[in-house]
């Protein structure tokens, strides 16, 4: 891999029984870099995000993430409480399903400040006033600070994962469909917040999403997968508009503008 | 600045049964610095294929197409996605005859995020183009075609890019704002822009354009030598 590849994989193979979710990915992220992951349900998309995240062990093939001082880890080969800790720090994983994610016993504010304690932060009041500002920078009314999670709404309770995430500054974000199953109105504002967040920390993201235009407004690169294969991969703009795989001229086609 | 060279490009429509569809053929010109090319050519001829070529947003089959980047020539054939997104960060600036809007990003917002931040200057084009202030605060979507086009027209000049790529940039405006851009663009090359354009309107094209690149369409052609053949039959 390159010297400044954050996330890079090689070969990356994984069955289910008879279904072969993955066979033979590559892929590479650079720091600050948004990479998209398209295809049809069924494709392996969230199966590659489990691999590469570690949460899944691939049959054959290697992922490998560079830490911040240049040392790079075989995803799979880190101890558990290693991966873990990793998780709790340089990465972050949005659902698709908020629900998932967050603790529903639990207020909002203890949501995003429950990462920060996790990272080891023990300052109570420095921890509140963090995950005002961060509620604040999502867009929920900082009035809802000591509500639980069930009160909210499925757009605020998918922005309250993103503030519970992004607090922590992550170097690397995994997204499963982040605006899935929210209205059309919610979703444009949540893909705005997204964009705008993560143009403004840097952060690279792994974005998995059937959404074409969701990964033109935030991909700079994309990568089309059918049946658990990278079909074509470059440029988001000139994969989308000048597709050359007939599944993604397919994909494109089936959508009125993307 | 920009040096191209036997490029060629063919569509080949998978959902049609894989029919390829010759589009350029061996298309190679300069620019220079301070020049304007327009290109010229019927409808469907491949000028604007050529002109998202230049910008990497379609692929190039065969061909060289040379950017001068960072102090270097860079192939934007054959660059990988990240050098090319570093080219259009500093080097090359694209005006595409329609505005893409963004969701829930106001016009001042899309002009300054293109001019690296500076908002008052993003005012100060957005003025210049008769965009008046009550509309820089709102996002585009809502905005009528000639209005859209000029914020558009906005975002790709304030950067000051060395190479602009203009695709029909007064397709949609009064002679008002044609003359506006018209300035514009004489400005742009004063500083030293090379420009490649495609301009419809011929009385624009005459007061910008110092070169012609004739797109001559290669479907005719390919059509035509198809029917003689079929009609040759019947001919005999
Ligand atoms: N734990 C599992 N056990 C058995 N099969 C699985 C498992 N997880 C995924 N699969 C199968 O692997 C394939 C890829 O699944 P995956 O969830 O990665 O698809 P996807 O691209 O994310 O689809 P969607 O867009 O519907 O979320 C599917 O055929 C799925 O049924
Ligand atoms: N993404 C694409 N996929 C398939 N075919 C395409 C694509 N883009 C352009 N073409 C085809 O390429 C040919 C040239 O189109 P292009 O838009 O470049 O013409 P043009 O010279 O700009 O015409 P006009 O003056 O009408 O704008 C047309 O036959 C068009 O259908
Ligand atoms: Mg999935
Ligand atoms: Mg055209």
């Amino acid at each position: 891999m390159a010297d400044d590849t954050l996330l890079a994989a090689r070969g990356l193979s994984l069955a289910f029984g008879r279904v072969q979710a993955l066979a033979g990915v590559d892929a590479d992220l650079w720091p600050g870099e948004v990479l998209a992951i398209v295809g049809e349900s069924g494709s392996g998309k969230t199966t590659l995000l489990d691999v590469l995240s570690g949460r899944l062990r691939p049959d054959a093939g290697v992922a490998w993430y560079r830490d911040p001082d240049g040392a790079l880890h075989d995803v799979h080969a880190m101890p558990q409480p290693k991966l873990r800790a990793l998780h709790r720090s340089d990465w972050g994983f949005v659902r698709q399903n908020p629900r998932d994610a967050l603790r529903l016993g639990v207020t909002a504010g203890g949501n995003v400040g429950e990462r920060l304690m996790a990272q080891g932060n023990r300052h109570y009041g420095g921890i509140r006033d963090v995950a005002e500002n961060w509620l604040h920078r999502v867009e929920i009314d900082t009035a809802r600070m000591d509500d639980l999670p069930r009160t909210f709404s499925g757009g605020m309770l998918q922005r309250l994962q993103i503030a519970r995430t992004l607090v922590t500054h992550p170097r690397l974000v995994f997204m499963d469909e982040p605006i899935g199953g929210l209205d059309v109105s919610v979703q444009a504002r949540l893909l705005d917040l997204i964009r705008t967040l993560v143009a403004q920390l840097g952060i690279a993201v792994v974005l998995v999403t059937h959404d074409l235009s969701v990964a033109r407004l935030l991909a700079h690169r994309i990568m089309v997968m059918q049946r658990g294969r990278v079909v074509e991969s470059g440029l988001t703009d000139q994969v989308l508009d000048d597709p050359h795989h007939p599944y993604t001229q397919l994909l494109v086609s089936s959508v009125l503008q993307a | 600045m920009l040096r191209v060279a036997a490029v060629a490009k063919t569509f080949v429509l998978h959902l049609q049964g894989g029919v390829p569809i010759p589009v350029l053929e061996d298309v190679s010109f300069s620019v220079a610095a301070g020049e304007c090319l327009a290109l010229s050519g019927p409808s469907g001829a491949g000028k604007s294929t050529l002109l998202r070529m230049l910008y990497g947003n379609y692929r190039a089959d065969s061909g060289h197409i040379r950017v001068w980047h960072d102090g270097d020539w860079l192939d934007i054939a054959a660059a990988d996605p990240r050098a090319v997104l570093a080219a259009r960060a500093r080097t090359l600036g694209y005006v595409s005859q329609f505005l893409r809007v963004v969701p829930r990003v106001a016009a001042l917002d899309i002009v300054a995020e293109a001019g690296g931040g500076d908002r008052d200057a993003a005012a100060k084009l957005l003025h210049r183009l008769n965009i008046p202030p009550r509309l820089h605060g709102l996002p585009p979507a809502t905005f009528s075609g000639g209005e859209q086009q000029r914020v558009n027209l906005a975002r790709g000049f304030i950067a000051r890019r060395p190479v602009l790529l203009l695709d029909e940039p007064t397709a949609s405006l009064d002679a008002e704002n044609r003359d506006i851009v018209i300035g514009m663009i004489h400005e742009a090359k004063a500083r030293g822009a090379a420009i490649v354009g495609i301009f419809h309107d011929a009385a624009v094209r005459d007061a910008v354009a110092t070169r012609l690149y004739p797109v001559t369409p290669l479907q005719d052609a390919y059509d035509r030598d198809h029917s003689d053949q079929c009609h040759a039959g019947a001919a005999a």
